[in-house]
């Protein structure tokens, strides 16, 4: 399978398990809400857990099928890069309310003008990094 | 009990999605983000399959009165597009940017056994913790 082939499939099944967590639970699939909300707010216990569920699926069956294709890929970025992008990743996906899934898959999905602007505006800025990092500074 | 298995049941299928579509590949997401090298169209397709589908599929579902296992749907209320949403999708981006780390592919890298995202999880996890004690000292003393 090529990889757009094997991107338009994955895409799909994100897209329906987006829509399976709206339809079942209520719930918006955001991965940097739902990780926050269960490892650092104190919540009633209800609602810590189907947010733990949700990451224990995400964990559990992710990690396997990544064993089972052979791809165990690792970041580029040297040790103390990949900690400040972890740092700036996690500030800012709070300070902006959503990340890739719930921006990008569910915000686009619900027509929401705020999710639309956050996309396009971490796309530019992702893009501007990589381009600076290789271009400019001429890193790998 | 339902909401725990449903929740469990979506959460694997987006990690699976993910997997299968290359996005736990830090070097797929970064050739993507590299307009100006040998750009890599994959996670548009990723995008494109996600967003096509929830497009039609949330309409159909926000036809309903309720959720099946709950008796409302959690949407965000929240309409503005403000300084903070600006602020933070840009200072995201940097950090996607840098690693090619978002929220979900990193935590399932760091399941599969990926050494680096047990790098970025913490420090991602850090982050997210300080976002919230600047949040407090700016409700505390306004600007």
């Amino acid at each position: 399978m090529a990889s757009w082939q094997a991107g338009l499939l994955g895409g799909v099944l994100i897209g329906i398990a987006a829509t399976l967590l709206l339809l079942l639970n209520g719930r918006i699939a955001g991965v940097s809400g739902i990780t926050f909300n269960a490892a650092l707010q104190r919540n009633p216990r209800g609602e810590s857990a189907w947010r733990w569920a949700f990451l224990a699926g995400l964990m559990i069956a992710g990690g396997i099928a990544m064993r089972a294709t052979g791809q165990v890929a690792l970041s580029p970025a040297p040790f103390a890069v990949v900690a400040v992008a972890g740092l700036l990743v996690g500030y800012g996906t709070r300070l902006g309310g959503g990340c890739t899934s719930g921006h990008g898959v569910c915000g686009i999905g619900r027509m929401s003008k705020r999710s639309l602007v956050a996309t396009v505006l971490f796309v530019a800025s992702g893009m501007a990094t990589v381009f600076v990092l290789r271009h400019v500074a001429g890193a790998a | 009990m339902n909401r725990i298995l449903a929740a469990l049941l979506a959460g694997a299928l987006f990690g699976v999605g993910l997997v299968i579509g290359g996005m736990t590949d830090p070097d797929v997401v970064l050739g993507f983000l590299d307009v100006a090298g040998e750009w890599n169209p994959t996670l548009l397709c990723v995008m494109l399959g996600a967003t096509g589908t929830t497009a039609i599929a949330f309409r159909f579902v926000l036809r309903r009165d309720r959720p099946v296992f709950d008796a409302d749907f959690h949407l965000p209320t929240y309409t503005l597009v403000d300084r903070d949403l600006v602020v933070g999708a840009v200072v995201f981006g940097v950090g996607w940017g840098l690693a090619g780390y978002c929220p979900a592919p990193v935590l399932v890298g760091a399941a599969g056994g990926a050494w680096t995202a047990w790098v970025f999880v913490p420090a991602m996890l850090l982050g997210a913790v300080l976002q919230r004690a600047v949040l407090k000292r700016r409700a505390v003393s306004p600007a």
